[in-house]
């Protein structure tokens, strides 16, 4: 009787393979939505995004795409992570974990920042890879967004994050969790200058970042489908003991309860954040000379009016 | 005498007869008068806020405040505010900055509060808006972790100019059973998380994110309360003191840094994000 109730697979695919997405050439791309194959060359030209809607994850690499050709020059390349806790477990090495992250992403940690141009505006860009450690924010994350702050507010250009994360670093303990009041105080200093922060927030977003950084930018973009919050859905499950409801933390949900601006198509992206980057530009706060002159005469100068 | 695990400094911090957040409130300030309200949603009894005089100042107090047995619990959500909760301290906080109060925070939480209206009402943006104002808050701010500070949750009423600590308290970036979910599934595996995360006082103190710790009587600050609150007291009118010869400017410059300077990382290897998988020029956004 036990098998007649239980439920199919969702995304039951015959023949499909179980052992991840990629097919042994890796010429097809299997959409972990649909379960549907499609040609890479066809997925790269759609930005990775399936027919059935489902936005795939890009890497920090592919992110930058986003940007005018050739304009991303990349910052803080040599900042690396250290072991402060000498966090060891019996199923956890914080340092040898670093290391395989490094040799498998080639980045040092999770977080990539720098200058770019998005169809001719300049700015400054931070992008998480969750491919390392979960995009998890530890010293160097935090370190490096909060010198990304000050170079935009030192150089009076706007700033946008693109965020996929689990949250602050568990191996880093309370230090990760200094990292949220670290970035967020270089980030006052952003707003008194009159230079918009523009937020993305691609799956998953949560934790100790949403409750830092990304959750106050001035414009929050997400991207569809994207879950986007607070706790964890299994922590709010054992808190509750209750299902959650199906759109439960979606960009779409946010969105419905007021929390980001809108939920943007990645196809639309690009010339959204260029009129969006147009248009503050323009505003009086950001010509006005004397806020120019307290920008040119260092970040300190904000505090005094 | 034996020496206390981190764990068993978990359950000093927790233990139910531990002076909480109301205790200290009525030994150390006259006149306390409670508000109440976000002006937006609705009042958390989780969080606890007023004003209040100490010695000859009136402070803003906005502190945790658990419950003593099951029924205060429920009510007081073991200390786990809401958004409205965060909220309502974000309210007192701009409305001691408006009348020039300096504000005294009380930290004792698990975290926030974990549940399907909290996350329809934005947990994530009540706690980053209060960090982002605290930030900025033009008055001065002492924090004291009487019990346990858990995650963003402690930290949304946590950035401050001084952060003092009970020698018995902890504070991490999120509660030993929480990292134990998250890294191993396995929230039975807290003690081992304790030990791993350095969460005790005196791993705050070396880590230079506490500032001061307050000793305990032996036993623990639950074993006479009026002890440990009576020092809570002292401090807090030294580092008060401290922080009031200090004219705005300078004290916003040295709360920068404080938080600025926090973090431990090196100048490793060059990895630049154009030495990874070369493939991705294949994606151009138009």
């Amino acid at each position: 009787m036990k098998e007649f109730f239980r439920r199919t697979p969702k995304h039951f695919t015959p023949g499909a393979r179980s052992n991840g997405q990629q097919v042994p050439d890796n010429m097809w791309v299997k959409c972990p939505s649909c379960g549907e194959l499609t040609y890479v060359k066809q997925l790269n030209d759609n930005l990775k995004v399936c027919k059935c809607g489902h936005h795939m994850r890009l890497s920090a690499r592919e992110w930058l795409g986003l940007l005018d050709a050739d304009s991303f020059v990349e910052h803080d390349t040599t900042l690396a992570p250290v072991d402060p806790l000498t966090f060891v477990s019996a199923k956890d090495n914080y340092a040898q974990k670093v290391v395989e992250n490094q040799e498998r992403t080639g980045l040092n940690d999770a977080l990539i920042s720098g200058r770019g141009v998005i169809d001719g505006n300049p700015l400054q860009i931070a992008i998480s890879e969750f491919a390392f450690i979960g995009g998890s924010m530890g010293s160097v994350y935090g370190e490096k967004l909060a010198r990304a702050v000050e170079q935009a507010t030192r150089h009076s250009i706007p700033l946008m994050t693109i965020t996929a994360t689990g949250g602050a670093r568990q191996h880093e303990g309370v230090l990760s969790l200094m990292q949220m009041a670290k970035v967020n105080i270089a980030l006052t200093r952003l707003a008194a200058a009159g230079l918009p922060h523009i937020a993305l927030l691609v799956d998953p977003c949560y934790a100790g970042v949403m409750a830092s950084y990304a959750s106050v930018a001035d414009i929050i973009i997400a991207e569809p489908g994207a879950r986007v919050g607070f706790a964890g859905q299994r922590v709010i499950e054992q808190t509750i003991r209750q299902k959650l409801p199906p759109n439960f933390q979606t960009a779409e949900f946010m969105l419905e309860h007021g929390m980001i601006d809108m939920v943007l198509a990645r196809s639309d992206l690009r010339t959204t954040v260029a009129r969006l980057l147009r248009l503050y530009a323009a505003t009086p706060r950001h010509k006005h000379p004397t806020n120019q002159h307290a920008r040119l005469n260092g970040v300190e100068r904000v505090y005094a009016k | 005498m034996t020496i206390l695990t981190p764990w068993d400094k978990v359950q000093l911090a927790r233990h139910p007869h531990r002076p909480h957040t109301l205790d200290y409130v009525k030994a150390l300030f006259e006149d306390f008068t409670e508000f109440h309200g976000d002006r937006r949603f609705g009042d958390d009894a989780a969080m606890l806020g007023g004003v209040a005089r100490f010695g000859d100042q009136t402070i803003m107090v906005v502190g945790h405040q658990k419950g003593r047995d099951a029924r205060e619990n429920v009510r007081r959500n073991f200390g786990m505010p809401r958004p409205e909760g965060y909220r309502k301290a974000l309210r007192l906080f701009q409305h001691a900055e408006r009348f020039g109060m300096p504000v005294l925070c009380f930290i004792d939480t698990p975290g926030a509060d974990p549940g399907i209206q909290s996350e329809e009402r934005g947990q994530g943006n009540a706690i980053a808006e209060n960090i982002l104002v605290m930030a900025g808050l033009k008055v001065p701010i002492i924090a004291t972790v009487i019990g346990e500070g858990g995650s963003g949750g402690a930290l949304a009423i946590g950035v401050c100019d001084r952060l003092l600590m009970l020698e018995h308290s902890v504070y991490s970036v999120a509660s030993p059973e929480g990292t134990a979910a998250i890294l191993w599934r396995d929230s039975a595996k807290a003690p081992d998380a304790a030990k791993a995360m350095r969460i005790t006082a005196q791993d705050l103190y070396a880590m230079q994110v506490a500032d001061t710790i307050v000793a305990e009587p032996e036993g623990g600050a639950h074993t006479s309360p009026e002890l440990v609150i009576a020092a809570v007291g002292a401090a807090l009118q030294v580092h008060l003191a401290g922080l009031s010869r200090l004219d705005q400017e300078s004290l916003l410059e040295q709360r920068y840094h404080k938080y600025r300077a926090i973090g431990q990382y090196q100048e490793g290897m060059h990895r630049s994000v154009f030495g990874t998988d070369g493939a991705a020029e294949l994606i151009r956004f138009s």
